[in-house]
């Protein structure tokens, strides 16, 4: 039997799923006591870890301030909020991402018309 | 993998910024001849899944965490070209927003995940799976095990180049007083350091979830692995 989803109404419910179970990305590390990934240390921890803050890198840094660092939200970094703040960026993140595709999609395909 | 900004001195992210420039120009070609409107959605398909699977973070128990990317997988189902695209979406909102990797980075980041790696687990994966027409037989056991080893082998090449170019920080950025401008671990850190844990672990998670998404799509959406056979 052929299943129908010409939409891929299923794979974008699939996706949704993922961003509801994101927070296992942060449980886990926490359960297990690791780190953050290996050479992704904020300026910080480099201090901790080499002994000093290398010149160049303080100074390329500070060059960008994103506005949800970390998936997180000020005020919300520990327990459930944290778990909650993880999720709305996770949604936050695939809403651009799928708008930026769409867009960047449809200006690629328009330039296809107008050739042929 | 996402190198943040400070990491990478000048010379490092500004000649990955220009190896990525004509990339992104040549795969907007590749996919602007074989794009259909149909196929957009794909496209934001991809690029989403390849976010939000990074955010799952798999801990090395008391060490350091990784995850998988979805590059190798997004190729087979999207073919290549497409792929850097859709990962190169993720990497760049990543940056952007959530300050996951640096904006000096984002050459060297797309260089490393959405470019090399996509190429390199994809072109393993036809190696494997066999060309055209043997590879549109998806039930087949070849067809798994070229995602699987492909997915392996194109993120540990990856984690290889981000140690690369972070090892060579301290050879081409001196400053006055001896000490380094940038990433300050040298080669003979760097590289054990983000291999081991790729190769033991973040690797096999990569392939895991290629091969899952795969037999899922296979029995849901089998239309999908065929479409770029």
């Amino acid at each position: 039997m052929k299943t129908q989803d010409s939409n891929y109404r299923r794979l974008w419910i699939a996706i949704g799923i993922l961003i509801l179970l994101a927070p296992i990305g942060l449980i886990l590390p926490e359960l297990f006591k690791a780190g953050g990934a290996w050479g992704e240390w904020g300026v910080d921890e480099i201090k901790d870890i080499a002994g000093y803050v290398p010149e160049g890198l303080k100074r390329i840094s500070e060059l960008w301030a994103a506005p949800i660092p970390d998936y997180a939200f000020t005020g919300w970094d520990k327990g459930v909020k944290s778990l909650i703040a993880y999720i709305v960026s996770g949604l936050i993140g695939v809403v651009i991402v799928v708008a930026v595709s769409y867009v960047l999609g449809k200006i690629l395909k328009r330039g296809n018309d107008e050739r042929t | 993998m996402h190198i943040p900004d400070g990491y990478l001195g000048p010379i490092t992210y500004g000649s990955l910024w220009a190896a990525m420039a004509p990339i992104w120009f040549y795969a907007s070609q590749k996919i602007k001849k074989s794009l259909k409107a149909t196929q957009i959605p794909l496209l934001a398909l991809s690029a989403a899944f390849s976010f939000v699977i990074m955010m799952f973070n798999i801990p090395l128990p008391a060490g350091t965490t990784g995850h998988a990317t979805g590059a190798t997988l997004i190729a087979i189902l999207i073919g290549p070209w497409a792929a850097v695209i859709a990962v190169s979406i993720a990497l760049v909102i990543q940056a952007l927003v959530f300050g996951d990797g640096g904006i000096t980075a984002i050459g060297a980041n797309c260089f490393n995940m959405a470019f090399a790696e996509v190429l390199v687990g994809y072109a393993i994966f036809r190696l494997i799976a066999g060309r055209q027409r043997e590879a549109t037989n998806t039930q087949g056991t070849r067809f798994l095990i070229g995602a699987a080893i492909g997915s392996y082998v194109g993120i540990n090449f990856a984690a290889f180049l981000t140690a690369f170019e972070l090892g060579i920080q301290t050879i081409l950025h001196v400053g006055q007083d001896g000490r380094p401008l940038y990433s300050p671990f040298p080669l003979k850190l760097t590289i054990p350091a983000i291999m081991i844990e790729h190769v033991a672990l973040f690797g096999v998670v990569e392939a895991v979830v290629t091969v899952m998404v795969l037999l899922y799509l296979r029995k849901s959406h089998p239309d999908l692995l065929r479409r770029q056979s």
